[in-house]
């Protein structure tokens, strides 16, 4: 016996430790099944060792990056100025076309306001951000975490979400004192409720394991094209409604998931080089006074420009007779299809609507009359 | 009792040993070096840092139940800068560390050729190690082997283990 273990001393201390290891993650596995908290994605005993080596690390990093901040600091300061009379005429102009860009979305604000209104909409307005910088990765590329210098103790809490100006990047996922996980929108365990926003069409985006960015829970739709805008749906209760993500790239065949479509996505946000982000610690129904008082201003403006409108179209009557006009001469063709079409003959003046090129049994006309229609029985004709 | 006299006294040739301060920090400054250099190059992410220093001490100390403890404890401390539970580069690790140290018997370890050869092959079999990993113990279908980024990767590694070993067979003693 002994010598069989003296013989096979090495091949047994490799077997026992990746036994060992092999029945850890069967526990871990298994473990954040039934952690119901998401404040511990790992489970408590995970968290802990991953605290330990956060804890060991994150001070090197900090270290590291405060050093070379300080030297891109010098560096912008002080030899990055030599165009800077150059780059603040670009900006100037870049400001005096975003001023009327922002003139002409005022109507359309102050109109997107009132119908929400209207609608009695639910609106998540976000009011608490605390700015963060990436201090360190994860170290695998295979593992999209980045380590971010700020933690609970600056208010940031587990699936958080976080953003910078362009788009969405991720959402926190461990929280300790001092640092924090970022867990990126292109990681495999990553995933967000997203809206396509022409089309509303709602889906889920996940990472894939070579660092993209999918949609893969639609079915083909002629509507979906490449180009169109994706934005947060609000519905994953972790990211706000509304956030850019990012611009489809392309729609193929989902070889391992039909009959669903693959749909790449180009986030807004550059991923891969992330300095700063902004980690939203507070939302609420209503606007913040910043931004009501932006809307106070949309809303002058937009009142303003209705006003002058009105002014233009009182001095200008001859514009109004001739649409009238116009407008009369267009519907004498089909004056019985008008409200008071034919006498005795309810609605029958309404307009009519358009045939259907291809009819079925959802088409106007095609199910039978009310009186027609028994109780427990087949609503169209079989 | 001549060959075991000789393979004794090749064994102790060719053994080295590292003083304790090299042991315990080179793999850790090889982690943070691992951690921070990405975000500012986040093409460099693709090379592993720590897997070639594992190659490193297990090649040079030639005791598989060191290389076999050297990868683990490199692997669970990569595990723990991860969102991947632990375990994971810990018994990928291991096993290249425990199959280093195994080969380094063989082959001529100082030997340029061999060292890019050896590290091209040792990432390689980690590569296929934590597909396996992922896809047999963790049950992740997501996963999937990209062979031609592996490749490059295994690529990667080779040529910066050249350099890596350069500078630490300077902390290299006999006993």
């Amino acid at each position: 016996m002994e010598s069989f273990l003296a013989r096979y001393k090495n091949s047994l201390v490799l077997i026992a430790i990746v036994l060992l290891q092999a029945i850890g993650l069967a526990v871990q596995v298994q473990h954040p099944k039934e952690v119901v908290d998401p404040r511990e994605p790992d489970g408590r005993h995970t968290t802990l060792l991953r605290y330990w080596t956060v804890s060991l690390f994150t001070p090197f990093e900090k270290v590291i990056h405060w050093s070379s901040f300080d030297v891109r600091r010098v560096w912008s300061g002080y030899v990055g100025l030599r165009h800077a009379h150059q780059e603040n005429q670009q900006l100037e102009l870049e400001i005096a076309r975003l001023r009327q860009e922002q003139a002409a979305f005022a109507e359309d604000a102050a109109q997107g306001r009132r119908l929400q209104a209207l609608l009695a909409f639910k609106q998540q307005y976000i009011s608490q951000t605390v700015a963060a910088q990436i201090i360190g990765t994860s170290g695998s590329d295979s593992s999209r975490v980045l380590y971010l210098d700020k933690g609970s103790a600056d208010g940031l809490k587990p699936e958080q979400a976080v953003i910078t100006p362009d788009g969405v990047v991720g959402k926190l996922r461990d929280v300790f004192p001092h640092t924090a996980q970022l867990l990126l929108l292109n990681d495999p365990t990553s995933g967000a409720g997203v809206v396509l926003e022409s089309t509303r069409i709602r889906g889920i985006l996940r990472g894939t394991s070579n660092g993209r960015i999918q949609i893969n829970n639609l079915t083909a739709d002629s509507r979906i094209k490449p180009g169109e805008k994706v934005i947060t749906s609000g519905g994953d209760q972790v990211f706000p409604r509304g956030l850019p993500v990012g611009v489809i790239e392309s729609i193929v065949p989902d070889p391992q998931h039909q009959p669903y479509m693959a749909i790449t996505i180009v986030p807004d946000a550059n991923l891969s080089r992330l300095e700063e982000v902004l980690v939203i610690t507070g939302t609420q129904a209503t606007l913040p006074p910043e931004a009501q008082q932006d809307a106070a201003t949309a809303d002058a403006t937009a009142e303003e420009a209705k006003r002058a409108a009105d002014v233009i179209a009182e001095r200008l009557p001859s514009v109004q007779e001739t649409t009238g006009a116009a407008g009369s001469t267009g519907s004498t063709g089909s004056t019985e299809n008008q409200i008071g079409g034919v006498p005795g003959i309810p609605n029958s003046g309404l307009p009519k609507p358009v045939p259907a090129m291809h009819p079925d049994k959802y088409s106007p006309g095609a199910a039978p009359p009310a009186e027609d229609l028994k109780p427990g029985g087949a609503s169209t004709p079989q | 009792m001549m060959a075991e006299h000789s393979y004794t006294s090749r064994r102790e040739m060719d053994q080295y040993v590292f003083h304790t301060a090299v042991t315990l920090l080179v793999p850790l400054a090889a982690i943070l070096i691992q951690a921070t250099v990405p975000k500012t190059f986040p093409r460099l992410g693709i090379v592993d840092l720590p897997l070639i220093v594992v190659i490193f001490f297990a090649l040079a100390r030639r005791n598989p139940v060191a290389g076999t403890m050297t990868g683990t404890l490199v692997g669970l401390f990569q595990d723990g800068l991860t969102n991947h539970p632990f375990g994971v580069n810990g018994i990928a690790k291991g096993i290249v560390g425990y199959a280093a140290a195994s080969v380094g018997f063989a082959v001529d370890v100082d030997n340029l050729v061999n060292r890019i050869a050896l590290n091209f092959f040792f990432s390689l079999l980690q590569s296929g190690l934590l597909y396996l990993i992922a896809r047999l113990l963790l049950g992740d279908p997501t996963v999937h082997l990209l062979p031609l980024h592996e490749l490059l990767r295994a690529v990667c590694n080779a040529a910066l283990s050249v350099p890596v070993f350069y500078l630490l067979d300077r902390f290299k003693s006999r006993e």
